[in-house]
């Protein structure tokens, strides 16, 4: 027993170094489980309100493209709302903000404070939380109308973003021409491009056609923007395109964005849960 | 005591540079220099090692609460501590004048050289795999690697002629 006290003395180096190394393959395997370890990451109070003084001193040097951004924005929304005012003149169509499925969606002003794209896993801070009625699962958009992410963890007044520049993520997007649809995802590479997966090889494509949300997840409602088709190419092995997708929402100045709340979120996620409950039952 | 206020000053502002300045700069996609490493540099020679594996995962840890990398830092900065006698050993000459402070003004131009480019790049490589977590593409996992030491290096080595001269 002696001898085994001597050496551990002799080397604890060893020990503390695998035991620290321990815990930090703990941290970074539980990060999986977003949701449950949101304390130690920057929606937290304390590196939340920290991280927010210091990029108000940051924004205040992009104030005159953010002025600019916004304007056009308002230029273009009152386009639309005159476009709307005709058509609703002409009894066209009733006057509800409903998307082509049917859902009602609602989306609420909220501010990047934090932000990286450098990395594998990025992650975007909002300055927005609970008490502002931003949820998990809600996602998020530019304010050029591209997709942004999704979000992973909230606090009362801050929210944790999972970036489209994150591996992990991974949303169902269509090409607008044909409607025929696959998947997002990030190869952790360059933050201008997304890759467009499962495009069987019989449908033609066209390098600029647009890329947009289906609809079949609760997160995006149909027809958001996500990127233009920058190059395609096939591959041998496979019976699906490799398509390189250039976004529109413009990650590195990322400053002001929406968060899209579907109302009938929770009544469709129910109505899914029964199905599989039901084929977990045969 | 004075040698424990100057330390913390140290840690609070490395800290503070890596999360509020460095964290924000990311040239084209690809670079992100870690500065805060400095910290694990600059500690004395004499001090025990575990207190410098302990520092080293407490500052790791910190910087990964702020950036959303949880552990990813905090092992990467451990692993960084733990071969730092050994890579002060095979730079330092047997007969050579050790002052306690490894700084550039104390140990001349090439060896801190010599000594903070390759544990930063330990503790970068280590960092940069761990946070693809997969041998495949491990090119660009070294290219990565390469470009981010030699900003990280460029801003350490420019810190000893600024801040830390003493």
């Amino acid at each position: 027993m002696n001898s085994l006290f001597k050496f551990f003395a002799k080397h604890h180096v060893i020990f503390l170094f695998l035991f620290l190394e321990t815990i930090s393959m703990v941290l970074l395997f539980n990060y999986n489980n977003y949701q449950k370890v949101s304390f130690f990451n920057s929606s937290n109070r304390i590196s939340g309100s920290i991280n927010k003084s210091f990029k108000s001193v940051a924004d205040y040097f992009r104030l005159s493209t953010v002025n600019e951004i916004l304007a056009r924005q308002n230029a273009s929304l009152r386009n639309q709302v005159e476009q709307l005012k005709q058509q609703v003149a002409e009894k066209q169509l009733p006057f509800i903000v409903n998307d082509s499925t049917g859902h009602a969606y609602l989306s609420r002003p909220a501010k990047v404070i934090n932000n990286s794209v450098s990395k594998q896993y990025n992650y975007i801070t909002l300055d927005k939380g609970r008490k502002d009625g931003i949820r998990a699962d809600q996602g998020i958009i530019s304010s050029d109308g591209g997709v942004v992410g999704v979000v992973l963890s909230v606090s009362d007044s801050y929210s944790t973003v999972i970036s489209l520049l994150n591996k992990r993520l991974n949303i169902s997007a269509k090409l607008k021409r044909n409607n025929y649809f696959g998947s997002i995802t990030w190869e952790g590479r360059d933050f201008r491009y997304v890759r467009l997966n499962e495009i069987p090889f019989h449908i033609s494509l066209n390098v600029g056609d647009t890329v947009v949300t289906s609809g079949f997840s609760t997160y995006f409602p149909e027809g958001m923007m996500i990127g233009t088709i920058e190059d395609y190419k096939q591959t041998g092995g496979e019976n699906f395109y490799v398509i390189s997708v250039r976004l529109t929402a413009d990650f590195k100045s990322l400053s002001f964005v929406e968060a899209i709340e579907n109302k009938s979120r929770i009544e469709i996620e129910m109505l899914e849960k029964t199905n599989l409950d039901i084929e977990n039952l045969d | 005591m004075k040698i424990w206020i100057k330390y913390g000053v140290m840690f609070i502002c490395l800290v503070l540079a890596q999360i509020v300045i460095l964290n924000q700069v990311q040239l084209g996609g690809y670079i992100n220099p870690y500065i805060y490493v400095l910290f694990i540099l600059l500690l004395p020679v004499s001090l025990p090692q575990y207190a410098v594996v302990l520092l080293a995962f407490l500052i790791g840890f910190i910087v990964d609460v702020f950036s959303d990398s949880p552990g990813m830092h905090a092992s990467a900065s451990v692993f960084m501590a733990f071969i730092r006698p050994y890579v002060f050993d095979f730079f330092s000459a047997r007969e050579m004048d050790k002052n306690d402070y490894p700084g550039l003004k104390q140990y001349g131009f090439r060896w801190f050289l010599y000594y903070s480019g390759s544990l930063i790049f330990a503790h970068h490589l280590f960092y940069f795999s761990v946070e693809v977590f997969t041998f495949h593409g491990f090119y660009l996992t070294l290219f990565r690697t390469f470009l981010s030491t030699f900003f990280s290096l460029f801003i350490v080595v420019l810190s000893q002629y600024i801040f830390f001269r003493d």
